[in-house]
């Protein structure tokens, strides 16, 4: 466990160089530690795949003593066990029309589009963490053969429901957004609806699935080009 | 020497009723024990307090403590005054006013007081106090030492109780005004990935000049300047603090604004300290931006001065007609 400044105000611990479900568990074990050894010290939580960000109140404490009850109460951090997420499968429409990165992914990758699609359904995936934008989760792991680097410059617009991938990551933007990964299809279900309760369809800790299907399909579902 | 209190000018609010007994107080006469006075005061001074603190007066400025009811006075001046203490109904020009507010006074306004229905002390305080002359280092009227107020008596009907007609109001000075700048130094706090990038990366990043781009809002600001590169593309995505300074691989930094998303994947080589995030957010594209480094405990200690800037130095009133 590494802890770094992140600012004036936080905190960033690293659980591990990598991702994992061990990792995501003890990322979870520590949200709930810290939130009773630092009190109302503490502003927000922000719990990723492998790393923790810890904002606390300046005016309240300074950063040696932050640092010191992170140190302590994360001492001892049990290796994670079972997670109990539930299976989530989720439509995409894979496509170069919803998915504006598929055709470049393919060729960078040496594969035709269809393996591409293939290889993205095959996978099971492990909800990480729930962030960047409401609703927005981080799922992984990505097959190798289809892990592609982030948009040199990130999109200024990436389209409701796009199905993305970041190196090894993948996730379903929930509202248009700005953005930098790679776009390869677009799901009809609603990631985040603030009037829904659960106001989304997954959790962190759950599994999902994809499942391929046409633009019919998509379009019966609710899904817009 | 005279223990004989004058009011120091001849305009304010004029006594029409007295009421059953009204005294000038502050918060006391101390330290004349030795003579034989007594201190007097308001004999609710939380109450008297809290009327001088809602007009942002000294705790010790001058008031009235009504005791019962039956006040009336006219104004001459243009004020503002506050009435704490028991319940009693009050009017302006007949029209029913609230306690523990300030009510805004013009001349020639009639204030009448009704009967206190719950309590027995009413406080009147207007904005800056009434001017009397302090006798032994305090206006408290203890009439059975003849001392303090106006001539050491109750207010009798027909005086006139001396106030500053207000000029003023709430201001800051011209030194207290931010002024927004095209060209801002921003004060960072380097952290995350700060080690991805080299000395020769970091070098580059503090001595250059950037520009903000097309691309501001609520959520960040792009800038645009000499390119500096980690020696990493991304990470796993992690949690984002206020003004992080993300570097994706183009090289062009963005700070990250109030309204940034909660995650990211660029690697960042520390954090903009939040008061200086507020000169960012007023400036618009071509705007020069620089990067200063800073510690984290410079960051907390300039965060006190700050507020301790805000809550204790805020408002300087300085003359300025009311219209």
């Amino acid at each position: 466990m590494k802890v770094s400044v992140a600012g004036e105000n936080s905190f960033i611990i690293y659980f591990a160089e990598q991702a994992s479900k061990n990792v995501s568990l003890q990322v979870q074990q520590a949200c709930v530690l810290l939130k009773e050894s630092l009190g109302s010290v503490l502003i927000d939580l922000v719990p990723s795949y492998a790393s923790l960000l810890v904002i606390y109140n300046p005016m309240q404490t300074d950063g040696f003593h932050v640092r010191h009850i992170i140190n302590s109460s994360l001492s001892n951090l049990s290796d994670a066990n079972e997670n109990s997420g539930k299976v989530v499968t989720l439509p995409v429409y894979y496509s170069a029309e919803s998915g504006a990165d598929l055709v470049d992914l393919a060729k960078r990758a040496n594969l035709t589009t269809d393996e591409v699609i293939d290889i993205h359904q095959q996978g099971e995936y492990l909800v990480y963490a729930i962030g960047f934008a409401p609703g927005f989760a981080y799922l992984g792991e990505v097959d190798e053969r289809i892990a592609a680097p982030r948009l040199s410059s990130p999109r200024l617009k990436v389209p409701k429901g796009a199905v993305a991938i970041a190196d090894r990551q993948t996730a379903i933007y929930p509202a248009e957004s700005p953005g930098g990964w790679n776009l390869i299809g677009s799901c009809p279900i609603a990631m985040f609806d603030p009037k829904a309760n659960p106001t989304m369809p997954v959790e962190v800790g759950d599994i999902v699935k994809f499942k391929a299907i046409d633009r019919e399909q998509y379009l019966a579902l609710g899904g817009e080009l | 020497m005279s223990n004989i209190a004058k009011a120091s000018s001849n305009i304010g609010m004029v006594v029409e009723k007295p009421g059953m007994l009204s005294l000038i107080q502050d918060l006391g006469r101390y330290g004349q024990h030795n003579i034989g006075l007594t201190t007097g005061g308001p004999l609710d001074p939380h109450a008297f307090k809290m009327a001088n603190k809602l007009l942002q007066n000294n705790l010790n400025d001058s008031a009235i403590e009504l005791t019962v009811g039956g006040l009336e006075l006219t104004s001459q001046v243009n004020t503002t005054i506050c009435v704490t203490g028991a319940v009693i109904d009050f009017t302006v020009n007949g029209e029913k006013m609230p306690q523990w507010q300030c009510i805004a006074i013009k001349q020639g306004d009639l204030i009448s007081f009704g009967f206190a229905t719950s309590g027995l002390r009413v406080y009147i305080a207007v904005k800056g106090g009434f001017n009397i002359e302090p006798t032994f280092g305090s206006t408290s009227t203890v009439t059975r030492e003849g001392i303090g107020g106006i001539n050491g008596t109750k207010i009798e009907q027909g005086q006139l109780l001396s106030c500053t007609p207000q000029k003023q109001i709430p201001h800051f000075k011209a030194s207290q005004i931010p002024s927004y700048d095209s060209v801002v130094k921003l004060r960072v706090i380097l952290g995350y990935q700060q080690d991805a990038f080299s000395q020769v990366q970091k070098h580059q990043f503090f001595s250059s000049e950037y520009t903000v781009s097309e691309s501001f809002d609520r959520m960040g600001y792009r800038l645009e300047g000499p390119v500096i590169k980690p020696n990493v593309d991304g990470i796993l995505s992690e949690g984002i603090c206020l003004g992080a300074i993300q570097v994706p691989a183009n090289g062009q930094p963005i700070v990250l604004m109030n309204d940034r998303q909660t995650i990211g994947g660029y690697p960042k080589i520390g954090s903009v300290f939040s008061l200086d995030l507020a000169k960012l957010a007023q400036c618009g594209q071509g705007a020069k931006i620089l990067f200063e480094q800073i510690t984290i405990e410079d960051a907390h200690n300039l965060l006190h001065l700050e507020q301790a800037n805000i809550e204790l130095n805020a408002i300087e009133p300085i003359e300025k007609l009311l219209s």
